[in-house]
């Protein structure tokens, strides 16, 4: 017998035919795909028992009802709380991606005081107890100095429970620096006090408007409370009419009726010119002008002096044609809008670029407003009307001692309700001229901040960075690492926004009440405290009054005290709605001295000094920049994509940016295909875009939908403070790097639109 | 030259001479090929066939005992609602599975008896306030949508029609853990050729087909994929 390699052969063959009526090839396959079902880094949810928690969303202030899908103490999932007031079970991509922030790399695990210089990361791990200790301290000391009003707290609202409870915490201390980011609605605050003399939000009727004529608002980038707007569309018939006034083809502006390409920052003119077609051709709500407004037609105001009349002004100076001149909207849309809109049944024009989250000015605010006085759409359903602030919570006064008193009495820091500003209550753009200009020692000398990035969202980053380089102590809350507190020296991480308890008021715009409770979700992740519980526990730290003012335990009690009745209804349900008449006033009764609308409102009512001869302006406020050397202007967009306030973004929302707007590290800037040619750049060049307040590196996006000579840019990316999440770390560039505030004459809040620019080819 | 090539040879020259009457065959090499392709072709047979049906699936499972060793019969006398008094459904109608500590340390806070798997549990677990790693023998992938309900509850189903006579089981069994899926040889089943029945008292085997070959008996239909696949 020879063995030879027929012989190998051979048994190969059996072997092969062997192994093939036997089960392990075919019982291997079948393994294996389980097997790859099965890799280590598929995620697979635990296996456990599956609960809800009925919560609010708050990263943004829409304050959309939430469920958070639980298996065992882990959170899965976030789903729209269905039969919510605000949202109907809608939920937005930024509130879908929430278990990216509890659980993203981006959070401050422990209490951590800084090692290295402000900004450098070089951080030392300690305890609440050194933490608190060490800034209840510093705060004991400015106040023994009789310096409590060089306090200041920066939070991300005033609206709540929690922001009540700092400013209360202030008031005890001493200092009257609560300063809270001002947006679209403060302006028009303003403009209904002047106006009507109502305190309260702005809230527009939407769902039962037939007409919608926005100038500018980004209904489908987030305006209001994003997720209402979105049913709004969605729900959307023949009956209803969108018109979006804006110089860019925003997602807003593609799925209006039309779209009106106007010039940047001219709306309000647009409004008047409106106004003026509507008086010209006695389209106005005659009733409504005849029996509730004042400042119409003119007259001698109460010191005897004759005012030109609304009417008047507009008819002299607001003509199709000269206003076309200013906006570039030819005269006849012009005419063609005016009429559809007065003769529409019901209607609203709304106000607020973009998000609304950019106040905008006091002249453009109050035309806005005017128009919707003109055709009667005042406290009328599908018009506008004021909510008050929901009186939901209630705790006892407490007393200050003579300290304190005395802090509070000082001006503010930002300026807001000093003579120069009387009707704004917050002023943060200012805050950092103020402190920049100041000789001596900077006049703010602890700044504390909670739920806020000034860092990132203050425009002109750069000075902002310059001015809180003077302040002595920066304390910070936040519950990230973000550019604020890679800036700060003492971090107290409060819990994440799933893992707290708080009262969350209606969204800005809404014409009824609901108050929501967000509810923790799962128990804490980390060493981290409910910023209510510390407040509390400085306040008794501090003693004094300052501990009489906080006679709970801890956030909860407080919050159970001051919700009273609501308290078991919120638990249980997560919201309560008060469907209120949409004002305590009649329809045509007003809170001014006349009783009515005043549509010539003069702020020297009670000062004597009259600060209104400038408005109406004829002309837009200019923007900054010299137009020889920026030739270009710049403009932001907001959009659903992409958080542009405190947090940064959650890497499901980069995920679905597109690359026309972010490729790898570069943010592209749109451009008009015409005044590419000129600049001779095309589609996806590398350029540099310059303002007189910084430069960027940024792609090049070819655009037909904004105007030649205008760059439009998003705001939301260049974020630098998140060093371990690489998924938004570095991309882009913050808008506000590149612009600086323009504060408006009447308000002091934030007018910039836009500013001049440069693109250059690199 | 090799032996071959000179036995060519030869017969060639053989048939070029004079035609010989033809020689008996000679035992060559050429006539035992057959027999040896044939040995090996079977050896290779045989082995392949003894590996693939014998020694594979000792190779493909696993032998783990249970972190404790589990007295079902024991229990089942002390409880009042059989399986469920454990094994139960929550108030939202899913399945709890494997009981966890909370609702075993009612009676095991300290040890009852004299068991050692008793002591093991008490001593490595309710005091140090940890699960048992449990090894679950019904486990299915993530992407498998079973309901408990639909079958106790809807179909009025027994536990033991699939899970076999647990409650009568004095000791855990030991978990055959497949090498390279992850899951129980139950799944599967003990006869690697998945034919016949599991005995009598035995856990039904768990493959997709044999939810549809039930399926099929039961309800005429064996279902559709998004009916299980979700």
């Amino acid at each position: 017998m020879k063995i030879d390699r027929r012989s190998f052969i051979a048994l190969s063959i059996g072997a092969s035919v062997g192994i093939h009526i036997s089960p392990a090839p075919w019982k291997l396959m079948d393994d294996a795909a389980i097997w790859t079902q099965n890799w280590p880094w598929t995620p697979v949810p635990e296996r456990g028992e599956v609960s809800y928690v009925r919560s609010v969303c708050t990263l943004c202030p829409g304050a959309c009802g939430i469920m958070v899908r639980k298996v065992n103490n882990r959170a899965v999932r976030i789903e729209g709380m269905k039969n919510h007031p605000v949202s109907s079970g809608g939920i937005c991509p930024l509130g879908l991606s929430g278990l990216q922030y509890l659980y993203g790399p981006a959070r401050v695990k422990t209490p951590l005081k800084r090692e290295g210089k402000r900004g450098e990361g070089k951080w030392k791990e300690i305890g609440w107890d050194e933490a608190l200790s060490a800034v209840t301290g510093q705060l004991a000391d400015l106040r023994a100095n009789n310096n409590p009003q060089g306090v200041a707290w920066i939070a991300g609202s005033d609206r709540g429970t929690i922001p009540r409870l700092i400013d209360r915490f202030l008031s005890a201390y001493g200092s009257p620096n609560f300063i809270r980011p001002a947006g679209a609605a403060d302006t028009l605050e303003q403009a209904v006090y002047l106006t009507q003399g109502q305190l309260g939000t702005v809230a527009y009727d939407l769902e039962n408007t037939n007409f919608i004529l926005s100038f500018g608002a980004g209904l489908l980038e987030g305006w209001g409370a994003p997720v209402r707007m979105l049913h709004l569309h969605g729900k959307r018939d023949k009956s209803r009419t969108i018109v979006q006034i804006e110089p860019r083809l925003s997602d807003t502006a593609a799925k209006a009726d039309q779209w009106i390409g106007i010039n940047p920052g001219t709306e309000g003119t647009l409004a008047l010119g409106l106004a003026h077609v509507i008086i010209k051709e006695s389209l106005y709500n005659m009733e409504f002008i005849e029996n509730a407004a004042t400042g119409f037609a003119g007259g001698a105001d109460k010191d005897g002096q004759t005012r030109q009349g609304f009417r008047d002004m507009v008819i002299e100076n607001y003509a199709p044609e000269s206003v076309s001149r200013i906006t570039g909207v030819p005269a006849r849309t012009i005419e063609d809008l005016a009429r559809r809109f007065a003769r529409a049944d019901k209607k609203v024009a709304i106000f607020g670029r973009g998000q609304g989250s950019l106040p905008g000015s006091m002249s453009d605010g109050l035309a806005v407003h005017a128009l919707n006085a003109l055709v009667g759409a005042i406290h009328q359903p599908g018009g506008v009307s004021v909510v008050s602030d929901p009186d939901f919570a209630k705790w006892p006064e407490s007393s200050i001692d003579e300290t304190a008193s005395q802090g509070r009495q000082q001006p503010r820091i930002d300026g807001a309700g000093t003579d120069a500003f009387p009707y704004s209550r917050y002023l943060m753009t200012q805050l950092p001229e103020i402190i920049n200009s100041a000789s001596g020692d900077a006049p703010i000398k602890a700044l504390m901040v909670s739920e806020a990035n000034p860092l990132y969202t203050l425009p002109d980053t750069a000075a902002a960075r310059k001015a809180f380089d003077r302040i002595p102590l920066i304390v910070n809350f936040s519950t990230f690492m973000d550019e604020t507190a890679a800036y700060s020296d003492y971090i107290l991480p409060n819990h994440s926004y799933l893992e707290r308890l708080q009262d969350v008021p209606s969204p800005e715009g809404l014409p009824y009440t609901v108050i929501g409770l967000a509810k923790p979700a799962v128990k804490p992740l980390y060493d981290t405290r409910h910023i209510g519980d510390v407040v509390i526990e400085m306040a008794k730290t501090l003693g004094g009054f300052v501990a009489d003012a906080f006679p709970w335990n801890d956030y909860e009690s407080f919050l159970k005290d001051a919700l009273a009745d609501h308290w078991r209804q919120l638990n249980g349900k997560g919201f309560v709605e008060i469907r209120q008449p949409s004002s305590e006033l009649a329809p045509y009764e007003f809170a001014t001295a006349s009783a009515k609308f005043e549509f010539l409102p003069s702020t020297g009512t009670d000062t004597g000094d009259d600060k209104l001869p400038a408005w109406p302006q004829s002309a837009p406020l200019p923007i900054e920049g010299d137009a020889q050397r920026f030739p270009l202007v710049l403009i932001p967009y907001d959009s659903m994509r992409l958080a542009n306030r405190n947090i940064a973004n959650a890497p499901f929302m980069t995920k679905i940016i597109d690359d026309t707007i972010l490729k790898k590290q570069l943010v592209s800037v749109e451009v008009n295909p015409q005044t590419a040619g000129r600049l001779g750049i095309g589609e996806g060049d590398t350029a540099e875009l310059s303002t007189p307040r910084g430069k960027a590196v940024v792609r090049v996006h070819l655009q037909e939908g904004i105007q030649p000579d205008l760059l439009s840019m998003p705001r939301g990316l260049g974020r630098w403070g998140f060093p371990d999440d690489w998924y938004i770390n570095d991309k882009g560039v913050n808008f506000n790097d590149l612009i600086g505030p323009r504060p408006d004459p009447l308000s002091g809040l934030d007018t910039a639109w836009g500013i001049r620019a440069q693109l250059t080819r690199v | 030259m090799s032996t071959t090539d000179q036995h060519h040879a030869a017969a060639e020259t053989g048939q070029d001479k004079t035609p010989l009457p033809p020689a008996e065959p000679k035992p060559t090499a050429d006539e035992n090929t057959p027999w040896i392709i044939g040995f090996f072709f079977v050896a290779g047979l045989v082995g392949s066939l003894i590996f693939g049906w014998i020694i594979f699936p000792e190779l493909l499972y696993s032998k783990k005992q249970q972190p404790i060793s589990f007295n079902h019969a024991v229990h089942m006398d002390l409880v009042y609602d059989g399986c469920a008094s454990c094994h139960y459904f929550r108030d939202d109608g899913s399945f709890s599975g494997l009981p966890d500590n909370s609702s075993c340390i009612d009676c095991h806070q300290v040890a009852m008896g004299v068991s050692e798997d008793e002591e093991k549990y008490v001593t490595e677990y309710v005091d140090q306030n940890r699960e048992v790693p449990w090894l679950s023998h019904p486990r299915q992938p993530d992407c498998v949508f079973f309901s408990h309900a639909a079958h106790v509850k809807g179909a009025g189903m027994d536990c033991a029609e699939c899970h076999g006579d647990v409650s009568k089981r004095t000791e855990s069994r030991v978990y055959q853990e497949n090498r390279l899926s992850g899951y129980s040889r139950d799944i599967w089943g003990y006869s690697i050729s998945r034919l016949g029945k599991p005995a009598e008292g035995e856990p039904k085997t768990m493959k997709m087909n044999d939810c549809a070959r039930c399926h099929q008996a039961e309800t005429g239909h064996k279902g559709a994929c998004f009916q299980c696949h979700k």
